[in-house]
């Protein structure tokens, strides 16, 4: 994973709530085995008719959005299915960071293994960029905030732990992987117990 | 004396290999992951790019379920696949088992069946596990008192490669609910009822525990359907305190221990249960007497709404939906048309629920306008439902007896809901085109849908309970002509 420091892009709005991870990348496009190529089906089923023409009036179609980095939605995005393809179709279209006034646990986890950023902000903020498509923001990663254009600027949470993984560039795997004499103790203390099963294979 | 503890409490506590702290999340132990073919793949492949094997492979068991065909292989032994891609993403499941020691239920095991189903009927779901799945419907195994929760496929991975994930704690939700659920509702109405109430982001960040006298007087295949849709709630896990009906499900299963072993780990799984006392940090109570069979409407299962009940007047938050569904805002959802029927999946595809079904269905006939599609949930609900000769009841009213697998409910082994057309599913998402592109979905109970079957479009289940009154239930129900506009997309596109 690369370092994420910073990122200044303009918005795309997506004015909705409750964007499933069905809309984000439907699943008759999971029967792949790699992680590539998911940012052509993208929201596939309101990007394109139902001849497989795009539609010309559906935002990410629009040609002043080719350059958006940065997705702006409505509350509770990312909820349902717990495909990773989700983020890996945003990324693989060009996105980095996403922002609502709600994203579903999953895909908040989902993205940040794979550097998009996951921006929670108040919904009356989120509103007001709700109606600004193509508004040039700033993300600072280390001071965990996004700015205006005018220099203003609002704080998002982010976890300490996500954000040293993001500005550094790690994975989590690297982490878990130093961590395996915890491991071997914790299994050799389990080893015995009957208070959480062995799953048994009599095959 | 210690305080009271949560299941929820006790069940983090007893997995943590290292707590959490502000800067790093806790290390939590995997007892079981679960795998099946379509969000495995890419984490395998990360395993073979860092030259690592899985750690514990006993730990880990694998299933086909989401894109096979459930039409029977032909006489040379092919399959129906959809694709090339979904077949070589079961042959990539196959040979990554194989390569790494991970038992995998395949075609002609006698043990293949939807990840949720397998897991709990052989007894590898066991109380005061933790048990995880690239998928989010995973909260299922909750059931039994087991903390599960769907992941991605890099913590797929991360379980193979090191048997743990890293986890911050969440907060816990008490849902009670006390009272009997009245006649004609089951375990699909209540969870339907409790997304309604509280919404489908109402459990985003914690785990919920149903509790409560209507909660202990359910059987587990019931238990199994409220844990199911927590995920729609937006909580990640769902669990159920292990009580008697718990251990007696149990017992006898082929992954349980057995004979004087097995009261052994009985006795200890009995510990897998709230204390009194303990406190929560949110609770939510709910009467189950204000049940009535209840059913979706719109394009997210908070969207729901009783039987008998109109549809929400359009409105700001509704016309969207209203829109999708080419439903009316106030008008009757009873006798909205329904072109297809799909009696299977995680939530509802058990033996109980095929039980359900074949209670309306018996004597009666599928309305012609309607295609059902009867799919068992694994290898052994079809062997005991056939017993029971639930597959000719279903042949014999008009419907499709089918082999088991996912097919419509996530509608990608090409089991698919037509552009426009109205589908009644006892599944668990009735997301837009999640049955298939520009399908329309009304999440309902196994009674709900067999009842929508008959009619040819939607009705009330308690017309249906007894065989007597077919001839008035039939012409009680009203069909109105359809007047959707499936492919309208207007929210969308804005
Ligand atoms: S039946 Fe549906 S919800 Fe359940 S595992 Fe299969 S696709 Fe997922």
């Amino acid at each position: 994973m690369k370092p994420f420091r910073t990122l200044e892009s303009p918005i795309a709005c997506l004015p909705r709530a409750h964007i499933d991870t069905d809309q984000i990348i439907p699943a008759r496009f999971l029967t792949t085995t790699t992680r590539e190529g998911l940012g052509q089906h993208a929201f596939h089923d309101w990007r394109f008719d139902e001849h497989g023409a795009p539609r010309a009036d559906f935002v990410l179609n629009r040609p002043e959005h080719r350059a958006a980095r940065i997705l702006v939605a409505g509350r509770n995005f990312g909820c349902g299915s717990s495909r990773e393809h989700a983020p890996w179709a945003l990324l693989d279209a060009g996105f980095r960071a996403v922002i609502s006034s709600g994203i579903a646990d999953i895909f908040r986890n989902n993205a940040l293994k794979n550097g998009l950023l996951p921006i929670v902000l108040p919904e009356a903020v989120v509103d007001t960029l709700l109606a600004q498509p193509g508004l040039r923001l700033q993300i600072d990663v280390a001071k965990r905030r996004v700015y205006w254009p005018d220099g203003g600027f609002i704080e998002f949470p982010l976890d300490a732990f996500a954000q040293a993984c993001l500005l550094e560039g790690v994975d989590e795997l690297g982490h878990l992987l130093a961590q395996s004499s915890a491991i071997d103790a914790y299994e050799t203390r389990q080893a015995g117990s009957t208070a959480h099963g062995e799953p048994r294979h009599v095959a | 004396m210690n305080a009271p503890r949560t299941l929820f409490d006790k069940l983090w506590e007893a997995h943590c290999v290292r707590e959490e702290s502000e800067r790093a999340p806790a290390i939590l132990y995997i007892d079981l992951h679960l795998l099946h073919e379509v969000t495995s793949p890419q984490a395998f492949a990360e395993l073979a790019a860092r030259g690592l094997k899985v750690r514990r492979p006993e730990r880990h068991v694998a299933t086909l379920d989401h894109s096979t065909p459930t039409s029977p292989a032909d006489a040379q032994g092919n399959r129906a696949w959809t694709s090339p891609q979904a077949e070589a993403q079961v042959e990539a499941l196959r040979a990554n088992c194989e390569a790494q020691g991970i038992e995998l239920f395949d075609w002609g095991s006698g043990r293949r069946g939807i990840v949720h189903v397998v897991g709990p009927e052989l007894g590898l779901t066991q109380p005061g596990m933790t048990i995880v799945c690239g998928d989010s419907h995973t909260a299922t195994h909750g059931a039994f008192g087991a903390l599960a929760f769907g992941i991605g496929s890099s913590e797929v991975g991360h379980v193979m490669a090191t048997q743990c994930l890293l986890q911050r704690r969440p907060k816990t939700l008490a849902i009670t609910v006390d009272g009997r659920l009245p006649p004609g509702c089951s375990a699909k109405d209540l969870i339907l009822h409790i997304i309604g109430r509280i919404g489908v982001a109402g459990g985003t960040g914690h785990v919920i525990e149903y509790r409560g006298t209507a909660i202990e007087a359910l059987s587990m295949e019931e238990r199994m359907t409220v844990c199911n849709m927590s995920i729609e709630a937006g909580a990640r896990a769902g669990l159920i305190g292990v009580d008697e009906v718990t251990i007696e499900w149990l017992r006898g299963r082929e992954r349980v221990p057995q004979g004087a072993a097995f009261e052994t780990a009985a006795t200890a799984w009995r510990q897998w249960r709230s204390d009194d006392g303990a406190r929560f940090d949110a609770e939510v109570r709910i009467d189950a007497r204000e049940l009535r069979p209840t059913l979706t409407w719109g394009t997210h299962p908070g969207q729901v709404v009783a039987v008998d009940a109109t549809l929400p007047k359009a409105a700001p938050e509704t016309v969207g939906a209203l829109s999708y569904m080419g439903f009316e805002g106030g008008a009757p959802l009873a006798g909205q048309p329904v072109d297809v029927v799909f009696v299977g999946s995680c939530t509802n595809g058990r033996l109980s629920d095929l039980r359900e079904m074949a209670a309306v269905l018996r004597g009666r006939r599928v309305h012609p306008r309607v295609r059902m599609l009867v799919v068992p949930g694994s290898d052994a609900v079809k062997r005991e439902a056939e017993a029971e000769g639930i597959d000719r009841l279903v042949r014999e009213a008009g419907a499709e007896w089918r082999e088991p697998g996912c097919s419509m409910c996530i509608a990608m082994n090409g089991d698919t809901v037509k552009p426009g057309q109205l589908a009644v599913s006892t599944s668990n998402r009735n997301f837009e085109g999640r049955q298939g592109k520009g399908a329309r979905t009304v999440l309902a109970s196994p009674a709900s849908a067999a009842a929508a079957a008959i009619a040819g479009g939607i009705a009330d289940p308690r017309a249906y309970a007894d065989p007597a009154n077919a001839a008035a239930s039939a012409s009680a129900t009203t069909i109105t002509p359809a007047t959707a506009n499936p492919l309208s997309t207007a929210e969308a596109s804005a």
